[in-house]
């Protein structure tokens, strides 16, 4: 058996349309600071370094080997681990496994991107198979339409049920200081209202149908890292660690046409070997905050549905009961999530550290349940259908 | 057994992958290109810690990981630490071959600098000789500004 | 330490153009290396593969392969370096306690891009990039710091690629195995001077696997196992002109760790065969003394003296090594299948006689930037 793990460190860089004063490696080394200042750590107390991104997106190859003087790697272990939007939490699964494996003791995790340095779109293009897809399809927004009418057609899904997830998302950012977008004319408009205001908006332009502007996430510059300690470790160095309970992942795709557009099975079968280690029996009694990676809004009714918070088309109900906003049973993305803030490479590890800061009780405005939160649980999504789950918790597990 | 592999012809699909990058320099970088390109002074950051004057100049000293915190101006003349001939011609190369690449540790500096080396017969290279940046005539500020470096 | 164990290997010839696709590779390597184990895709908790967006031109490269690597339904992973870290990361998994075994897969296809240009880069957009600088021409800088460090020459160069080409007449996968003399080298063409042609490697194509577990896990497999004893990684800085490229310390710091696990005192003495990842022919020198086969800047006398040889003290790349075969990524892997198929006494006609204790190495980044060393026994 190997060593239990928690997070003991979390920092991020505030998360902004454009960092034109740093270069990526000066970026990294932000958040490197950060995390090392939370934890009171130095970088001599590192024992291994993982880092990801992908190549294209910042046309960098070997970003582990380019960012060593700013990651803190000269002279230390240092991994690169890549698997698309999923690289986020596939560093934290990778920092996970270094620590429980007995061989390091303290891991950073480190992920980064500078959006605005690339054609986003024109790199995630090449993420599709050269020869049979790459001249034909067009994109992330594309399929991701695809999967929203789909989900529309098969359970009666309405706009208005899409536009409701994008409401919450961007009034908990405004809690949050460092995601991307702060929309503060909502501030104190109500969730019905603002839906009306969307769906009926002239200027919301349609991008895919049904997907228009209000649904997608934004490009953000951006980093963070996170530290994993060993247990011996982990509980000297933060008050209260955010234990890491089970984690998994999937990833069943090879060609864009295996994609199931009716269930997100890769997140529900992740989702059920999680909640299978950590003896998760009614995951939405049982957890008590969520961080999912939902790059766009429809997500956010379907994932649900297929990590096992509710049944099959219920997840419109979820919402509008204001079940997974901040004061309700199941808080999801109190920081604002993805549709606020999307420095790709780091997005999924942002998701991460913030499940840790809601288990560790530092959120700061954005803390939910008054910090009373035993559980919670982090994905990953991205490469076609990839999905990681990760679930944190206040009690070290037995 | 014929193997019906043998019969088909190998079809290829070439292709390019062409994304544009902007590379944001940074502030720290920013502020070495802009002293080449008006002033054509070379300048490094030093490390508070081990004391290392980086040129090109980093934010943070990568072995003793603090920020730098003070500029130094370094010498447009140093040693050549090591260098190559190349004789192969890529794209990615700004010059056709032969050219010569060279590690040059500026008067002043401590971390070497990489640069090509013209204007010159390059069988009389020699590692330890000095050598001297060549600024280019128009400065845009890129490390292009130093056209290269050539014996002094 | 003797607790995760090889137990099946295996690799697709090296050569110079492949018809297969990345999936044909991947698929033949992984059902090498489980028939090898005497296994099936079944007796598999988990994967990890390892492959280069910007190599395969394609990002999420490793989305290619998951049918191939049989990880449908399981954890799956992909480290992007040396073939080497992917079996680390494999190996971690394994520990933690989640899973009994992991398969690890890393493919290659160097024929399908230009190797200068993919890795120029590698190298910084800002400083380095735009003056052409690649894998060959930084090398070529490395290669003469380390003369004017340690005195070798350029026939020492040219006797490892003697000894390493000779060596891959007696390896079916090798890509290039000839018999050669210094003479030939020296009269090859300039590359990037000091380096000629027949000092570089060839980048080609190919595809390496390994079946990983631990004890538990030994139940389902044939083979006899053989021993990761120590396995340590390190990287040194990146810019070329902040480190000393002569020295590597790197390497040193990584040997140092695996050969504490793995009880090495006298590495020259104690272990009984080296495969190395020697991508230019000065690089082999250098590693003997990052490994500490010979004191620091000395690494020549060892060549000079045939003690690498196949009869030598310790013989180093029986296989021809990487300056034979060089698939990027994979090859690391290879020198780990390698290293394996010694320990077991399978290594046909480049088998070291009663080898018991093998060493391999795998590097990451330009230069030799980041180091993987293994040391595996019965």
């Amino acid at each position: 058996m190997g060593k239990r793990v928690a997070i003991v460190g979390y920092g991020q860089t505030y998360q902004r349309s454009s960092r034109k004063d740093v270069n990526g490696v000066e970026l990294i080394n932000e958040a490197v600071v950060t995390a090392l200042a939370d934890a009171e750590l130095t970088i001599r107390d590192i024992d291994a370094i993982v880092i990801g991104n992908m190549d294209h997106f910042e046309g960098i190859n070997y970003v582990d080997m380019w960012s060593a003087e700013g990651s803190g790697a000269v002279m230390k272990p240092v991994i690169k681990v890549c698997t698309g939007g999923t690289t986020g939490t596939t560093v934290a699964m990778c920092a996970y496994y270094h620590v429980a494996s007995g061989m390091f003791n303290k891991v950073l995790a480190i992920g980064w991107e500078k959006n605005s340095e690339s054609d986003t779109t024109g790199a995630i293009i090449t993420a599709f198979h050269p020869v049979w897809e790459r001249p034909t399809l067009g994109g992330a927004v594309a399929g991701l339409a695809i999967e929203a009418s789909k989900y529309m057609h098969n359970y009666g899904a309405t706009e208005r049920d899409g536009a409701r997830v994008a409401v919450r998302e961007r009034l908990h950012a405004l809690n949050n200081p460092y995601a991307h977008l702060h929309q503060e004319w909502m501030k104190g408009i109500p969730p019905e209202k603002l839906v009306d205001l969307i769906v009926g908006s002239e200027q919301n332009a349609m991008l895919a149908y049904p997907l228009r502007m209000s649904d997608m996430c934004p490009r953000t510059d951006g980093a963070a890292a996170v530290i994993f300690a060993a247990e011996g470790s982990a509980e000297k160095i933060a008050p209260v660690p955010a234990w890491v309970h089970a984690t998994a992942n999937r990833h069943n795709f090879v060609y864009a046409g295996d994609v199931d557009m009716d269930r997100n099975t890769t997140i529900a079968e992740a989702s059920k070997a999680v909640f299978k280690k950590a003896g998760v029996k009614e995951p939405l009694k049982e957890i008590d905050v969520c961080e999912l990676y939902l790059p766009y809004s429809y997500a956010g009714l379907k994932w649900i549905e297929d990590i096992g918070f509710c049944a099959y088309g219920e997840g419109p109900r979820l919402l509008w009961d204001g079940v997974t906003d901040m004061d309700g049973e199941l808080p999801i993305n109190p920081s604002g999530g993805v549709m606020s803030s999307n420095a790709i490479g780091a997005t999924a590890l942002i998701r991460v550290g913030e499940a840790a800061l809601q288990v560790m009780g530092k959120a700061g405005p954005r803390q939910v349940k008054g910090g009373n939160v035993n559980l919670a649980l982090a994905t990953g999504f991205g490469g076609c259908y990839w999905g990681d789950v990760m679930l944190l918790g206040k009690k070290k597990p037995a | 057994m014929t193997d019906w592999k043998d019969k088909v012809e190998n079809m290829v699909y070439s292709g390019r992958i062409k994304v544009p990058y902007l590379w944001n320099v940074g502030k720290t970088g920013s502020r070495f290109l802009i002293a080449i390109r008006d002033n054509k002074e070379i300048w490094g950051t030093r490390c508070p810690g081990c004391g290392r004057v980086y040129v090109p100049p980093v934010k943070t000293c990568g072995e003793c990981f603090v920020p730098t915190t003070e500029w130094v101006k370094v010498s447009d003349t140093g040693v050549l630490e090591s260098f190559t001939v190349v004789h192969y011609s890529y794209e990615m190369q700004p010059r056709k071959a032969p050219l010569a690449y060279g590690l040059i540790k500026l008067d002043g500096a401590d971390g070497a600098i990489l640069h090509l080396i013209g204007d010159t017969d390059f069988a009389k290279l020699k590692t330890g000789m000095k050598v001297k940046a060549v600024f280019a005539e128009e400065r845009v500020g890129s490390i292009a500004d130093i056209k290269h470096f050539t014996p002094a | 330490m003797s607790k995760i164990a090889i137990v099946g290997v295996g690799q697709t010839t090296c050569t110079r153009s492949k018809i297969d696709t990345f999936e044909e590779m991947v698929f033949e390597a992984a059902s090498k290396a489980l028939a090898d184990a005497g296994a099936e895709i079944g007796d598999i908790d988990n994967v990890v593969t390892v492959s280069n967006d910007f190599w395969d031109g394609r990002t999420i490269s490793s989305m290619a392969v998951q049918e191939a690597a049989g990880s449908w339904g399981k954890d799956v992973s992909t480290v992007e370096g040396d073939g080497t870290f992917g079996a680390l990361y494999g190996m971690m998994r394994i520990l933690s306690g989640s899973f009994d075994t992991t398969l690890v897969v890393s493919h290659m296809k160097g024929s399908e891009s230009i190797m200068n240009l993919i890795t120029n880069a590698m190298f910084d957009p800002i400083y380095q990039r735009g003056m052409g600088i690649d894998a060959t021409s930084a090398a070529a800088l490395q290669a003469r710091s380390y003369m004017t460090m340690s005195g070798a020459t350029e026939e020492d160069f040219a006797r490892v690629s003697v000894k390493n080409h000779g060596n891959a007449k007696n390896n079916p996968y090798a890509q290039l195995p000839m018999k050669i003399t210094v003479g030939d080298v020296m009269a090859s063409r300039k590359i990037a001077e000091p380096l000629k042609l027949l000092d570089c490697s060839p980048i080609g194509d190919g595809a390496a696997a390994v079946v990983l577990s631990n004890k538990k896990g030994l139940k389902r497999f044939r083979k006899e196992p053989v021993w990761i004893k120590g396995v340590a990684h390190c990287s040194d800085s990146f810019t070329l002109g902040y480190r000393d490229l002569a020295k590597s310390r790197a390497l040193k710091e990584a040997a140092q760790k695996a050969y504490k696990m793995a009880g090495i005192k006298k590495p020259l003495k104690d272990l009984d065969v080296a495969e190395l990842y020697d991508a230019y022919s000065y690089m082999e020198l250098m590693w003997y003394e990052g490994l500490g086969f010979a004191p620091e800047g000395k690494g020549y006398e060892l060549i000079r003296e045939n003690a690498t040889g196949m009869k030598g003290e310790l013989p180093v790349n029986p296989s021809g090594g990487v300056v034979s075969s060089h698939p990027v990524f994979v090859a690391g892997m290879v020198r780990l299948i390698e290293a394996t198929l010694q320990v077991r006494g399978e290594a046909g006609k480049r088998q070291v006689k009663g080898a018991k204790t093998a060493l391999a190495h795998g590097i990451n980044g330009p230069c030799g930037q980041a180091h993987c060393v293994y040391v595996v026994g019965a």
